[in-house]
């Protein structure tokens, strides 16, 4: 399971790397959820894998052992949300650079030939 | 406490000053006049203090253990110095209330004016070395404010600027000077650091230390090589260059060097630093002087060779020798300050400053003549004035330095002795002869008022010269005391020391001085001489334009060679850098790789992985072309990451990613509508050209590098065992003190309530900032008309409007459904939001499901549709939202307790029987609040978008309906 993770945030990565560097406004926001993913599995791996305890103190006794780690997964909560935010004024400034210069390339003008 | 009165309070004049009108001269002058009356009075009583040899002293923590405090500290030096700086700002401010023309704005004159006025007090009272070096810069703004007071005029400009980036060149110089030294020394409160000559002289330091603090007062006091800023600054208004040129600015320089003279003095290369630079300025000014045609240019060259003078004084490093120095600033100052209101007077009432028109001014003006000749032969140095003294005493120490076959010192003070003769000769000669008739204005006495400076300034020129020992003694001695200390010598402030070589030296260079003139003017045509002879090819003023030149280009070459304004280039590099980080720390702790063990493998888990893998490669793979189906693809990965939450005890996360999904993929699909179709094939594309395709390689192998090293950290951390963290501590308190059992969801509203609090703020920012793009957003030209989709006749649905669509075309019976479904996902949203804090759920996942539910309402039924029956504004949810959540966060405040403090209530209700009312879930409503009204704002707002073109003969449509209606009624 260790590995699987491992590979999938890797894949993410990379792919999420790839598009940044393309010179297309939509391969960029595209790229920047990918990296989302992968970065928001990487600090919820921080607190190991832990599967069938989520952290629900509904039954006795409370030890660290038998829950999953509460700390990452808030903190990656609020990620998820911020990332949506990020990902919307991103689309905005795409939407209005490419009205006022009238390309989606990311510089604002086609590049020389 | 004072002292600190007497700091702040020009600071408080200034802004006082700034806010007056623009014509208020007068009460622009008496403020003014007020805050050095002020200033006067506050120095004035400390000085029985001083004049016992007490130290006054006053000082503010602000970072002790740094060594970083506010220390006012007033001795004999600084006293003399801060007198000399209030004095001459109350004659300069009566003088300039009579200059300033009724169009110059005034506020700003003598606002700048204070304000250069409390920078020079900070310098002279600074009791720590940083703060010395920070009103030094002040000094430096402010002057290059006033230099630039005409800022119409181009001359006024560039010499505020030159003034501007050499002192201040200086100043940066200056201050790692100081640091150094109080990096020596161990301290920067002065006190300490004049007491440890020793330590520093020995320091290896010494002498970087001496040079960048040399650096640092020669630029201020325009020594050689850096004088040739001072004639630029002329371009001032004249009461400014009177004060900054006499009194202040350029003493500054003069000052640190007094100031520091205990600590950095009494070395050879003191000595060849200092003297050297003093005396190179003192013969190089004295001699320009003499061949200017403009009165001020005289002045500004002669200034710069009196400060060579004091800081060949200074250099020559003897305790007389700095008695002299003292001495020479105080009488320079004043009579320096008289004649350039001499020549303010001359310049207002005839229009001119130029000597070679200039004639029998003495005819015109007889008051303002008497004055200017006294005042200037007190700058030639003629017995019975004060300039007479301190020459004197410069040509007894130059005779001192060297043995008595070293002539050459001696030489050089003559020398500029005849040269100042001659230049005070070419100054008074345009009050002789016949008045000339054709000067832009006929010359006439000034005001009463306006000559009142001028001649205070040279009955103290006369009362000086004559009684030294009864008029400035004292001063002169607390002043010399305060550097000197147990040093001070024996001397004589007397006029009259019998005959001796000193005396005899100032004979020569009276008569040598006129003799000079005489033949100038006879033999080479002195008035007609637009160059300096010999010295004309070394143009400061050249070297510094072509410097400044050279360093521009050299900047935009550099930055054409190491900048870029393209983002993929600077991306490039980034995660280049990222990756070498990477790689470097990974190479330093090898041994941690040894942890590694391999692991079971999970075949569903894996199989979900295959699929979530393959969406977000084949997402990268088609984001060009096919943006929908990379969307979708994306998407597809979205649901893996949320599927893995889910499965690895993260129901929370699980559920917000799916509704952030949905959301997201929604906002991307409204905002798809707007990019420019891409329609080279690949194919074609691929054929494009070879550099694109060597970049794709690069970005393809940065990009897998990436990911490896993603991958191989994420295995490795997961390899690891896990430390304690505060996991535990939060598991252990989240019910018995947060009153909830979902941990997560206490974390975000209890425990790290103020961290949400942030975060809905931001997310509340940034629905307002979308909105506020889009109100003015404009489409590229080509994506305005409709799509091919929604023109084509085939299609029965491209000429229904979008209402008709919505009521009785071909989306009348999913939005019916969804219409029905609207209620039970508003309940589902309020079931999440109620269980939140014991179960999964919350304010962030309600509040997205409540916002999904409205818009698939939006998406069925339309814009218009939606927006007719249902008033939602997203602006009140946001504004609501967040006052919920500070007015919880407050009312822990109310109670005592730290903001933010959770607290449960318990009720017991008829029908419900008992509850739990945490004030947390006040918190977790604002949450909700935020999050409807952000999501409702960004996702309309994008979505008005597309209404927006057909808005206007929709509109007209709407208002012929509603005539018609009303025209069917009257019938």
């Amino acid at each position: 399971m260790e590995a699987v993770i491992a590979i999938a945030i890797g894949v993410l990565f990379a792919s999420g790397v790839w598009l940044i560097l393309r010179p297309r406004t939509f391969q960029v926001i595209i790229g920047l959820l990918l990296i989302s993913y992968a970065v928001n599995m990487f600090i919820f791996i921080m607190g190991r894998l832990t599967v069938n305890k989520p952290p629900l103190t509904l039954k006795e006794p409370i030890e660290a052992g038998l829950f999953a780690d509460p700390v990452t997964q808030a903190l990656v909560l609020t990620a998820i949300v911020i990332g949506f935010a990020t990902t919307a004024l991103y689309l905005v400034l795409l939407l209005t650079s490419r009205g006022l210069t009238g390309t989606d390339h990311v510089d604002g003008k086609e590049p020389r030939q | 406490m004072l002292l600190l009165t007497l700091i702040l309070i020009p600071f408080i004049g200034c802004f006082i000053a700034a806010l007056l009108p623009v014509n208020a001269r007068n009460r622009e002058a008496w403020l003014a006049a007020a805050v050095a009356l002020i200033g006067l009075i506050i120095i004035g009583i400390q000085f029985p203090h001083i004049n016992n040899g007490e130290v006054l002293r006053y000082q503010l923590d602000w970072m002790p253990e740094y060594g970083l405090n506010l220390v006012l500290r007033m001795d004999g030096l600084a006293w003399l110095f801060s007198m000399l700086i209030i004095g001459i700002f109350l004659l300069v401010v009566l003088y300039a209330r009579y200059y300033m023309s009724p169009e110059d704005p005034v506020p700003r004159f003598f606002s700048f004016l204070l304000a250069f006025m409390g920078s020079m007090l900070g310098v002279v009272l600074s009791g720590n070395l940083i703060q010395l070096v920070l009103f030094w810069e002040l000094t430096s703004l402010s002057s290059f404010l006033l230099i630039g007071y005409w800022h119409h005029r181009a001359e006024a400009r560039r010499g505020a600027r030159m003034a501007f980036t050499v002192t201040a060149t200086g100043g940066l110089c200056l201050l790692a000077g100081v640091l150094m030294l109080g990096h020596i020394i161990g301290s920067y409160d002065l006190d300490v650091v004049l007491n440890s000559g020793e330590v520093l002289r020995e320091h290896a330091w010494y002498l970087p230390t001496l040079i960048l603090i040399a650096l640092g007062a020669l630029t201020k006091s325009a020594q050689f090589p850096f004088h040739f800023w001072l004639p630029h600054a002329m371009a001032a208004p004249t009461p400014v260059s009177a004060y900054l040129h006499s009194a202040t600015m350029v003493k500054a320089g003069i000052f640190l060097l007094m100031r520091l003279w205990p600590v950095l003095s009494g070395t050879p290369e003191w000595t060849w630093i200092i003297g050297g630079a003093g005396v190179c300025t003192l013969l190089i000014g004295s001699f320009i002087a003499i061949f200017q045609h403009d009165l001020k240019g005289l002045l500004a060259y002669s200034t710069i060779s009196h400060l060579g003078l004091i800081t060949a004084l200074l250099g020559i490093g003897t305790p007389l020798a700095m008695v002299a120095a003292i001495f020479h600033t105080l009488n320079h100052a004043t009579f320096k300050a008289s004649l350039f209101m001499a020549v303010g007077i001359i310049d207002h009432e005839s229009g001119t400053r130029d000597m070679r028109k200039l004639r029998g001014l003495s005819k015109l003006m007889p008051h303002t003549a008497t004055l200017a000749i006294v005042a200037s032969a007190a700058m030639a140095g003629v017995p019975f004035l004060n300039g007479f003294l301190s020459k004197e005493m410069f040509f007894a120490e130059a005779l001192l330095v060297g043995s008595n076959s070293n002539w050459w010192m001696p030489l050089a003070a003559v020398t500029m002795g005849v040269f100042s003769v001659a230049y005070s000769l070419r100054f008074i000669y345009v009050f002789f002869g016949k008045p000339a008739t054709d000067l832009p204005k006929t010359p006439h006495e000034p005001p009463r008022w306006m000559r009142f400076p001028v001649e205070v300034l040279v009955v103290f020129c006369l009362i000086v010269g004559i009684i030294p020992g009864l008029s400035v003694g004292p001063v002169l001695h607390n002043g010399v005391q305060a550097v000197l200390g147990e040093q001070t010598p024996y001397y004589s402030l007397a006029l009259w020391h019998g005959f001796n070589v000193p005396l005899l030296m100032s004979f020569i260079a009276l008569g040598g001085g006129v003799l000079l003139y005489a033949v100038l003017r006879t033999r080479f045509n002195l008035t007609h001489r637009d160059q300096v002879p010999l010295l004309y090819r070394f143009n400061g003023k050249q070297a510094y334009e072509s410097t400044m030149l050279e360093l521009r280009s050299g900047a935009s070459r550099l930055e054409r060679l190491l900048g870029t304004r393209r983002l993929q280039p600077q991306l490039v590099l980034m995660v280049s850098v990222c990756l070498a980080a990477a790689v470097v720390t990974a190479w330093s702790a090898p041994q941690v790789w040894a942890a590694i063990e391999p692991s079971k493998p999970h075949i569903p888990f894996s199989v979900l992985w295959l699929v979530g893998c393959a969406c977000a490669i084949a997402g990268a793979w088609q984001a060009k072309y096919h943006r929908l189906a990379s969307l979708s693809l994306v998407g597809g990965a979205g649901l893996v990451v949320c599927l893995t939450f889910l499965w690895l005890s993260a129901p929370d996360l699980a559920l917000t990613q799916l509704m952030v999904e949905t959301v997201t993929t929604v906002l991307i699909l409204l905002g798809l509508r707007w990019l420019p179709p891409r329609i080279l094939s690949i194919e074609q594309d691929r054929a494009e050209n070879r550099r694109a395709r060597v970049r794709r390689s690069r970005d393809f192998v940065l990009a897998v590098l990436a990911g490896l090293g993603m991958a191989a950290i994420s295995y490795l951390v997961l390899t690891l065992p896990a430390g304690s963290g505060i996991g535990g501590f939060f598991l252990e308190r989240a019910l018995s003190e947060g009153g909830g059992s979902n941990v997560v969801n206490v974390l975000l509203v209890d425990f790290r309530g103020f961290d949400t609090m942030g975060e809905i703020a931001v997310l509340g920012i940034v629905a307002l900032t979308v909105y506020g793009l889009l109100r003015r957003f404009r489409p590229a030209a080509e994506s305005m008309s409709l799509p091919a989709q929604q023109t084509n006749l085939v299609d029965p649905a491209a000429q229904q409007t979008p209402t008709e669509q919505a009521e009785s075309g071909y989306l009348m019976v999913p939005g019916v459904y969804l219409r029905l479904l609207l209620p039970m996902i508003l309940v589902c949203s309020l079931y999440f939001f109620m269980r939140g804090h014991n179960l999964p759920g919350g304010g962030f996942v309600a509040g997205l499901v409540f916002s999904v539910g409205i818009i698939i309402q939006y998406m069925l039924a339309g814009t218009v549709w939606v927006e007719s029956r249902l008033h939602l504004q997203p602006h009140r949810w946001l504004a609501l939202g967040l006052i919920i959540a500070v007015v919880t966060g407050l009312g822990a405040l109310v109670a005592g307790y730290p903001f933010l403090t959770s607290h449960t209530a318990h009720f017991t209700l008829p029908v419900l029987g008992e509850l739990h009312m945490p004030s947390a879930f006040f918190f977790d409503l604002g949450v909700f609040c935020v999050v409807v009204g952000a999501t409702m704002l960004i996702l309309t707002a994008l979505a008005h978008q597309s209404i927006r073109s057909h808005r206007l003969p929709l509109a007209a449509m709407e208002a012929a309906d509603a005539a018609d209606a009303a025209g069917k009624e009257k019938n």
